[in-house]
């Protein structure tokens, strides 16, 4: 493959996996915690909660990087301490695009987080508490082995979104080759420019490919778990 | 070890307002569903937060609302048997058996629990892979392994049909006689709390409306009604004497001899509890002859209560035992059926079943 395509779009495709692969690794604890909050409990803010989880999915992604460009640019309210107190900066950075990535990505992986949690029994947590488990070791020892499959599909859902990322991506960290140029943004710059068609065709066929290589993957590895603890399937 | 409970909480409709002790043994919840016997079950587990209440068990306080004081579930020692076996599916049978010990270690040796509920052949599998029987088993073992110094029962049975009951039911009886921790058991089925229980607590609508020795509280005629007449029922204490050629075992009863249908467990020697349906028993004032029923039991009427209906329901003291005899008020009054009028018993070998008849 690395002969196929050209450096830069080579370049590209490393770039859109490694921010991907960060986007979901860093957003897996927070999606889980989220998801938890979401399904097991009433408080007040929840519906506020439910609500700026599901806000990516809604709202227009220009709308989104653009809120990111606000809150996390170099003067940005959070973005502007997060310079001065420890000098990183992710505006038009690989980093910034993690944070889009995650952001966009994140209500995918809490609704199948979630409606994995609503699948597990309460009786079963119950159950193991009165077996003399703390409610965070039975959130370890059955809660969560029993959420995996979940994880896994949210996971997997979140890293194929953060894949095909674009319009938040591209404004708030803009489209810098090897630094921010992802698949998506390549494909668009290589669109853009008289004999591109060739190249952006090239990378379509690498974006489909890594899709739909996620989303068996996701389905394979949800089965095998099923199988493995023993629920449906 | 003795559990107290005093507990009262409110539900839209329906306000619990219990206290009773279960000593060592087998103390049955019995009562209608509805009568709040699983929210006292749960309140002891620390499942359920009561209004106001005090859960002492041995000498932990393990609920106390007056001081403020509420243990979680975790940290209160109870082993819990619920009605679905409520098997982690994940784990095999041995990880759940081992569940309760990385959290207490400790507790009663896994060998001879899993021998004691003959479940060392299940120990791979995992509990999508086990019978209703096998899992309620496994849940039991689970509970026990978990080193309680209470086990609660919810029903654990009623989940199951007749046959894996009777699978079951003897597992029960030797650990009540082994384990040696107060056993909270609930039940609606009189035929179980006749064979397990050591102390009835009879639940109505909230209220604890009696509580005593299970062959006291069986045998009381006022209890009848409330416990549901059809199944009314007294417990006779038995010593099995020998096996007879026909299929039938002899035993002493205070009263004289019994003859029953051979069952497991009934070696010469062996102490059983035979429950009798109240409507099972005939009543005769003359010692009864040419009859083909077997047991006749001469008595003494210690009480006759007169139902609504068409029906009365007579103690009789038999060798010392309570003994419920349910006939018409009709025959009641021809025979003349009142206090300290001696009467004789006739119980049909055939009537008492197998699942009547329980270890001592």
């Amino acid at each position: 493959m690395a002969d196929w395509l050209s450096p830069e779009e080579w370049q590209a495709v490393a770039l859109s996996l490694r921010v991907s692969f960060w986007a979901t690794v860093i957003s897996l604890p927070f999606g889980i915690l989220c998801a938890w909050a979401l399904a097991r409990r009433r408080f007040p803010g929840w519906q506020m909660l439910n609500g700026l989880v599901h806000l990516p999915l809604i709202l227009p992604p220009v709308v989104t990087g653009y809120l990111l460009l606000m809150a996390f640019g170099r003067r940005g309210w959070i973005g502007q301490y997060l310079y001065d107190w420890f000098g990183v900066v992710l505006a038009f950075r690989w980093t910034g695009a993690v944070l889009a990535a995650a952001v966009m990505a994140f209500p995918l992986m809490v609704r199948a987080i979630r409606l994995a949690f609503e699948a597990v029994d309460p009786k079963l947590e119950q159950a193991a508490g009165t077996l003399g488990a703390s409610p965070s070791w039975v959130f370890l020892t059955v809660t969560l082995p029993l959420i995996l499959p979940g994880v896994l599909a949210g996971a997997v859902l979140a890293f194929a979104k953060a894949m095909g990322e674009f319009g938040a991506t591209i404004t708030f960290v803009s489209n810098i080759p090897g630094e921010t140029q992802t698949l998506p943004s390549a494909i668009y710059a290589f669109l853009q420019v008289p004999g591109g068609d060739e190249a952006a065709f090239r990378l379509v066929a690498v974006s489909v490919a890594v899709a739909m290589g996620a989303l068996v993957l996701s389905e394979v590895m949800a089965r095998a778990v099923a199988r493995r603890i023993g629920v449906a399937g | 070890m003795t559990l107290s409970v005093a507990l009262r909480h409110g539900f839209p409709g329906f306000a619990l307002d219990v206290a009773f002790d279960a000593p060592a043994g087998v103390t049955a919840l019995f009562g209608r569903s509805g009568s709040g016997k699983t929210t006292v079950v749960n309140a002891v587990a620390g499942l359920l937060r009561p209004d106001h209440g005090r859960i002492v068990a041995g000498g932990a306080v393990l609920l106390d609302t007056a001081a403020g004081l509420v243990l979680p579930p975790h940290r209160r020692r109870v082993g819990y048997v619920f009605q679905e076996a409520r098997l982690f599916p994940h784990l095999t049978v041995r990880q759940n058996l081992l569940y309760g010990r990385w959290f207490r270690g400790g507790g009663a040796a896994f060998g001879q629990v899993v021998e004691m509920l003959g479940i060392g052949a299940l120990l791979a599998r995992r509990p999508a892979a086990l019978s209703g029987g096998e899992r309620q088993r496994v849940a039991i073992g689970r509970a026990l392994l978990s080193d309680p110094h209470i086990l609660l029962m919810d029903e654990p049975l009623a989940a199951l049909d007749e046959g894996r009951k009777a699978e079951i039911l003897p597992w029960l009886e030797r650990l009540r006689d082994g384990a040696g921790v107060p056993i909270l058991y609930v039940s609606h089925s009189l035929p179980e709390v006749a064979r397990l229980a050591t102390t009835v607590v009879v639940l109505d609508g909230g209220r604890v409306l009696r509580a005593g020795a299970v062959a006291e509280v069986l045998g009381d005629p006022a209890l009848a009604a409330p416990m549901g007449l059809r199944e009314a029922g007294s417990v006779l204490t038995a010593r099995v004497v020998a096996e007879e050629a026909d299929g039938l075992v002899r035993l002493e009863a205070a009263a004289g001899p019994l003859w029953l249908p051979k069952g497991p467990g009934m070696a010469a020697g062996q102490v059983l509890r035979v429950r009798i349906a109240a409507q099972d028993v005939i009543l005769s004032r003359d010692r009864p002859a040419g009859l083909s029923a077997l047991n006749i039991l001469p008595g003494v009427v210690t009480a006759v209560r007169m139902g609504d209906g068409p029906g009365a329901m007579v103690q009789l003291s038999v060798g010392g035992e309570a003994l419920l005899a349910r006939v018409t008020r009709r025959s009641a009054e021809a025979l003349g059926i009142a206090e300290g009028a001696g009467v004789f018993a006739v119980v049909k070998t055939v009537s008492v079943a197998q699942g009547d008849i329980g270890l001592g």
